[in-house]
């Protein structure tokens, strides 16, 4: 086997050899070789993902890199498959993973023990999940990044974190045994559990069969639909994002993600390359959750008066658009909605990051901060430590607001910037999909625009209160580290927006690939032999 | 055999399903460990219920007609053992909650 074949399964080692390093040097704060130690490693998976998402997108075609784990062929042993849309999502992992790492390296991995291990098992259970070809083997990925993110939302301590960790963990449990049922019911309809086979075993399988495996999908859908926080499975969702800490947070902006991946994949590959019929199969709940989500989170913004609520429902109205984006069943929409999920990604993560540097920069924030600081023991030298690192920055006010208009412009969708450009992608592609637009998409276009006005108007007058009201007067003091990750992940934004028509037509190629599910069965039967 | 396994999965699932959905931590746990019974024998179930038959192939001229399927079995394993740990975490928690709150309502107030 040559080295390129082996690149699939690198987004996983990575983290993973990063979780052993860790470990084997213990809980050492504040020690800059750990530091350095764990940015290494996140740099690292940087460059591997980079590597991955060239080979899939550089490459003639469709190439699909096959790893079968252990060496099994394919329809026995365990596969990961690094397509396309896998690998967008482990480059997005990455780089939202390595602009979180660096904050979170300012300050926050002090506030409590083990934040860098628990930090990479959450990267290396995302990376897995977007990589494996196996549906058992997506449950085990889940629960890795679930059990990471119980011990994130936990990092820190406090009361309100335990009382929504507790919520939030016995909503996940009850999720992941629904998955289990699932996959039982699918694997005792088609005998097997790998997607690509399952996709090839289910024309073949008897007719009183096919209630039973449309009742598996049904219930993994369900156990989907509560990680992607679909409305009315959403209700774990603003509690926990908003009482985690800000960085993790950040990282949970792409945890909801997961779950619309696991929708898009299954659902393409199993029922949307089917008969018409076949394929409308959950598409008629796919948009009405849809609808209903987005709807929600609209309100739902509105309602907030704290920037980390307001964050919180701002992921809540991307799963909505992104689920549209599936529901829709169109090559183009999809990869719209791909376009989108990227960017909202970065976006959500960047005003997580930026809520933690407002609340350094408020008086009334700063007073709690300190607070918080006393009860949970950082010592205070620490706190001379934290003043002499950060420094005043010409022009500070200016570069925080402006961090927060660009990232209210992307998630109301106005144009110039990307979001704009992600929900025009969709709303026109929606519109050439059919030869007249049906009721479908006018409702379509409607809950676009509405949820962005309703964003907008929510994100202007939380700005006004932050920037114009609460602002002190004179210097603001930053620390370089906090603030840089989230002007980089902007500045991927924007250039997001400046090379969208390239970036854009990748993403509907993508989407069609993941639309016609005969070239994914076929790569991963090819590439799943044994060598 | 069948009708057994079923009222036992039935009634496993609906006890669990009624104490998850109840208003005390404690009883959510019972409730989640009795959810994860019901879904093992599921899983189990699904691999058809065999008696008197060995899971693992031996001689290469075994004839596969004649043994249990082992994937669900390989994948109950896997699930308890996920099941185990995941409860184990929520226990830690839960008891985290009652130190903070005082006492064991699932909201942390009564």
């Amino acid at each position: 086997m040559n080295g390129v074949n082996h690149i699939a399964i690198l987004p996983v080692l990575v983290p993973l050899l990063a979780i052993i390093a860790n470990i084997l040097l213990g809980d050492q704060r504040a020690k800059s070789r750990v530091l350095g130690l764990n940015i290494g490693f996140s740099g690292l998976l940087l460059a591997v993902s980079a590597m991955l998402f060239a080979l899939q997108f550089g490459a003639e075609g469709i190439a699909t890199a096959v790893y079968p784990l252990g060496n099994w062929p394919v329809p026995f042993g365990i596969v990961l498959v690094a397509d396309r849309l896998a690998a967008l999502m482990v480059l997005t992992t990455s780089i939202l993973a390595m602009a979180v790492m660096l904050f979170a390296s300012a300050r926050w991995y002090r506030r409590g023990t083990n934040f860098f291990p628990l930090f990479h098992a959450l990267t290396m259970g995302l990376n897995g999940a977007f990589l494996t070809g196996d549906l058992f083997n997506l449950f085990v990925f889940f629960e890795l990044l679930l059990a990471a993110s119980y011990g994130l939302v936990l990092f820190g301590g406090g009361r309100n974190q335990v009382r929504a960790a507790l919520h939030y963990i016995a909503i996940n449990l009850v999720a992941s045994f629904l998955f289990l049922i699932g996959v039982a019911l699918i694997y005792g309809s088609t005998g097997t559990l790998n997607m690509a086979d399952i996709a090839r075993a289910l024309p073949a399988i008897a007719a009183e069969d096919r209630g039973l495996f449309e009742a598996g999908a049904a219930v993994l859908g369900i156990a989907f639909l509560i990680k992607a926080g679909a409305w009315p499975l959403h209700f774990w969702l603003p509690n926990t994002y908003s009482v985690a800490p800000p960085p993790v947070a950040a990282m949970f902006a792409i945890m909801t993600k997961v779950g619309f991946y696991a929708i898009l994949r299954l659902w393409t590959l199993v029922f949307a390359g089917g008969t018409a019929e076949e394929a409308a199969f959950g598409q008629a709940v796919l948009l009405v959750l849809g609808f209903a989500t987005l709807a929600y989170g609209s309100v739902g913004v509105l309602s907030c008066k704290s920037l980390d609520r307001l964050a919180s429902y701002l992921i809540l109205v991307s799963a909505g658009t992104l689920l549209l984006s599936v529901g829709y069943n169109d090559p183009g929409v999809t990869g719209g909605g791909l376009y989108y999920a990227v960017v909202a990604t970065l976006a959500a993560g960047a005003l997580f990051l930026l809520k933690d540097i407002l609340d350094q920069i408020l008086p009334s924030e700063a007073q709690v901060l300190a607070v918080s600081l006393e009860l949970y023991g950082d010592e205070e030298e620490e706190l001379d430590e934290d003043q002499e690192v950060s420094r005043t920055i010409p022009a500070a006010a200016t570069i925080v607001s402006l961090c927060f208009v660009v990232v209210g412009l992307i998630m109301a969708g106005l144009p110039p910037l990307s979001g704009f450009l992600a929900k025009f992608a969709m709303i026109s592609s929606a519109f050439s999909a059919d030869d007249a637009p049906t009721a479908a998409t006018w409702w379509f276009m409607g809950a676009m625009v509405g949820s962005g006005l309703l964003v907008l108007v929510s994100m202007v007058r939380n700005g006004i209160n932050i920037f114009w009201v609460s602002l002190p007067e004179g210097d603001i003091r930053l620390r370089p580290m906090e603030i840089a990750p989230v002007v980089v992940l902007l500045l991927l934004c924007l250039l997001m927006a400046v090379a969208a028509g390239p970036v854009l037509e990748a993403m509907t190629e993508t989407a069609m690939a993941l639309h016609t599910s005969a070239p994914y069965v076929e790569a991963v039967f090819a590439g799943g032999e044994a060598q | 055999m069948e009708l057994t396994l079923a009222l036992a999965i039935g009634v496993l699932a609906g006890s669990g399903v009624y104490l998850v959905l109840r208003p005390r931590t404690f009883q959510v746990i019972i409730g989640l460990s009795l959810i994860s019974y019901a879904v093992n024998l599921f899983i189990l179930s699904m691999g058809r219920l065999r008696t008197d038959a060995a899971p693992i192939l031996s001689g290469s001229d075994a004839n596969p007609a004649d043994y249990a399927d082992p994937v669900p079995q390989a994948l109950v394993l896997t699930a308890i053992v996920i099941g185990f740990a995941m409860t184990a975490l929520f226990l830690v928690v839960m008891l985290a909650a009652r130190g903070f709150t005082g006492n064991d309502h699932v909201d942390g107030r009564n």
